[in-house]
């Protein structure tokens, strides 16, 4: 796992006063591959997440990202737009942060504004219509549209983000991410709310995702359908400790995963208490 | 057909729970009168007034009294029986679904006739000087508008300071041209680029603030522009203000009745009418280039993350789009058209002072903003023409005229909440453009 890895978190901490809603994480997420953080509610996976996404300033902990190149990024020491611009990290949220009032192609349009903006020669080049910015603008408009044919809604592009269902502004969501050309993609539960069908839908998306664009993904997931179908590596954490990681099979049958979201048989509480005196 | 034969039909169910019967009319009327006659009772039912030598004279008005609480009365009556005529209907959708598509054909056609209409004031109403100064002053804030426009409307940032900028144009170019000499068209952009300046300097500390914090501060930073002025006397001539700011001139030829004014050089008589038509074009071209330019902003990645920053700041944020920068050029480019502004203001006047940038100012700037729909061009040309305009077209009803204005924005904002052109244009599409309902654009958190 540490050959080759795109993302190393390493003893990472996150205090919210005399809460540790993440302590002394260390994990890392390899390249192309997809590495799946799952837990029980509450375990400080989003508090990983808002970490990695520059959201928060952890406490204490290293987290490097490592671009193809070889070249290393340290993310605890850039602030908030630059992970996304600098670093390459494109997230979505748990509850959908699409812009409503725009449509489903300016969101998309939103997404490249760094590349956007330095084509329109920060603006002054776009106010006259240059062509060079003419050209920009439209291979942004063929990337969009192309994102929203494979999400299956260039019928829908000229509406308000706001106005599509549910399933497709998760999807649009997820394009609008990519749409940034990140090199690692942080999905914060993008099944959430989904039905069976469209939860299919999007594990074929994000295999495809990875397939064609080499992007290394990040999601946490409630759904274990859709994690243990397309993760290559899953890390669990409960209480903001890792209490395991492994391939999906290793992790279907650990006894600590089972007993974070089961809970355990009295028998195994009496024995515990047992073996700590109790 | 009285008989006990006859049967009595019962009253169809569903008017009957849809209008309430007479009782309860009444019985609203006379909990309304009643309220009326506690609260008139001492106002108009009995009159105070201060005798000739200093004592307390008073005396009953019962008629006038009865007279009020019969209208409250009557009033209440005729309310309700509108408000069942009209049905349940949600204050929103007061106005029928016909009257609708006819606004929306309206709509498409008005802006053009009134661009042609606004390019041929001066020609119709050549003799009228009040019009033409009118028109000057309508325009003056359909520009203000459109700069706010800018800031409130686009990037969704609250600023009741606006007038900041609007003075600091205005002082620009009075000082400079003044002091220095320099003529109309060399200040114009130096006094727009001071004034961006200054957006800059009020976006830097406003950056972490929203909503009511951010509106708090940008309407001290105007008051702070005002009283500096007001007391910086040795620059600004303090309260007495600058006079003798030098008039625009026509490419160096001044408007003038002597040999060397246009009026000679064209071989025409001169009329001091030149010189109000001159400045109705001048404010006229400003207030295109304005709206031209945001327009163009707009559709360019900048007046996007604008309309995105308004809509989810965190959502920019994780999309690497730099908040700081976002806003301060947001910021800059609406005071830039403010100073703009300000400079016109001050060739026309020919005298500033303090005075003219009150808050006041600001607040009438942002009314016409909100009162068009944010964020819509037409929506703010059309709000400005009716509060500068109707405000003139109401000095008839004399001391009623804020009254009047005051119910008529009222209704206005019961009718259309957010404005009269309250939903948004995409700025860009791929098959067809189609207006976004405002109910899912956002106004910003300040």
């Amino acid at each position: 796992m540490r050959g080759d890895c795109i993302l190393s978190v390493d003893h990472l901490s996150m205090r919210f006063g005399g809460i540790v809603a993440v302590n002394d994480l260390s994990f890392a997420a390899g390249r192309r591959n997809i590495t799946a953080l799952i837990g029980p509610n509450g375990a400080g996976k989003t508090t990983v997440f808002n970490c990695i996404t520059g959201f928060y300033k952890p406490t204490s902990g290293m987290m490097r990202l490592i671009h193809d190149g070889g070249t290393e990024i340290r993310l605890e020491r850039l602030n908030d737009f630059r992970i996304s611009k600098q670093a390459r990290v494109a997230r979505t949220f748990q509850n959908i942060r699409l812009f409503p009032g725009m449509t489903a192609l300016e969101n998309l349009m939103v997404a490249q504004h760094n590349a956007l903006m330095l084509a329109s020669g920060l603006t002054f080049l776009g106010l006259i219509g240059a062509p060079s910015w003419r050209k920009a603008e439209k291979r942004a408009i063929d990337l969009a549209q192309t994102w929203l044919e494979r999400i299956g809604l260039l019928g829908r592009a000229d509406d308000a983000a706001g106005n599509l269902p549910y399933g497709d502004q998760r999807r649009l969501e997820i394009a609008r991410a990519m749409c940034t050309e990140p090199a690692l993609l942080c999905l914060d539960e993008p099944a959430a709310g989904l039905n069976a069908r469209e939860s299919a839908g999007l594990s074929e998306l994000l295999l495809s995702i990875r397939a064609e664009h080499g992007t290394s993904i990040l999601l946490i997931e409630h759904d274990m359908s859709v994690v243990m179908e397309i993760s290559d590596h899953v890390v669990v954490m409960d209480y903001g400790v890792k209490i395991a990681e492994g391939t999906p099979s290793d992790i279907r049958d650990h006894p600590k995963v089972i007993a974070a979201y089961l809970g355990v048989e009295d028998d195994e509480v009496a024995a515990v208490e047992s073996e700590l005196g109790l | 057909m009285t008989g006990a034969g006859v049967t009595i039909e019962a009253p169809a169910p569903a008017p009957a729970s849809r209008a309430p019967g007479v009782i309860f009319i009444f019985k609203k009327a006379l909990i309304s009168a009643l309220v009326a006659l506690v609260l008139f009772s001492l106002m108009i039912g009995i009159r105070t007034e201060a005798g000739p030598e200093g004592q307390l004279i008073w005396w009953t008005r019962f008629g006038d009294l009865a007279a009020m609480v019969a209208i409250v009365f009557g009033g209440s009556i005729v309310m309700e029986l509108l408000r069942q005529w009209w049905g349940p209907v949600g204050t929103i959708r007061v106005i029928p679904p016909s009257v609708h598509g006819a606004l929306a054909l309206a709509r498409r056609g008005i802006a053009p006739v009134l661009l042609i209409f606004t390019f041929l004031v001066p020609v119709i109403f050549y003799n009228q000087r009040y019009i033409l100064d009118l028109g000057i002053l309508v325009l003056t804030y359909v520009m203000l508008g459109w700069g706010l426009n800018v800031v409130v409307g686009l990037a969704g940032l609250l600023d009741l300071g606006y007038v900041a900028f609007y003075a600091v144009g205005a002082y620009s170019y009075a000082l400079l041209a003044t002091n220095f000499g320099l003529s109309f068209w060399i200040c114009l952009p130096l006094a727009g680029i001071l004034a961006a300046l200054w957006g800059v300097m009020l976006g830097f500390p406003v950056l972490r603030l929203r909503g009511d914090y951010l509106a708090i501060v940008t309407l001290a930073f105007g008051e702070i522009i005002r009283l500096v002025i007001t007391n910086w006397q040795s620059l600004t001539g303090g309260p007495n203000g600058v006079s003798g700011i030098p008039r625009p001139t026509f490419f160096g030829i001044p408007l003038t009745p002597g040999p060397d004014g246009l009026a000679a050089k064209l071989g025409i008589e001169f009329s001091p009418t030149h010189r109000i038509v001159f400045l109705f074009y001048i404010i006229l071209l400003l207030a295109l280039l304005t709206n031209w330019v945001t327009i163009r902003l707009r559709r360019l990645p900048i007046g996007r993350a604008w309309e995105a920053l308004r809509e989810d700041e965190v959502a920019c944020r994780a999309l690497g789009i730099n908040i700081t920068t976002t806003k301060l050029t947001a910021f800059a480019t609406g005071a830039m058209f403010g100073g703009f502004a300000g400079a016109f203001f001050a060739t026309r006047q020919g005298f500033i002072s303090p005075e003219s940038f009150t808050f006041q100012e600001s607040a009438l700037v942002l009314a016409i903003v909100v009162l068009g729909g944010m964020g819509s061009q037409l929506g703010v040309a059309l709000a400005a023409l009716i509060m500068i305009g109707g405000f003139e077209l109401f000095r008839g009803l004399e001391q009623y005229r804020m009254l009047v204005f005051g119910v008529a924005m009222v209704l206005l904002m019961i009718w259309r909440p957010r404005g009269l052109i309250g939903h948004r244009a995409p700025t860009v599409f791929l098959r067809h453009s189609q207006a976004i309902s405002s109910d899912l654009v956002k106004e910003g958190h300040g």
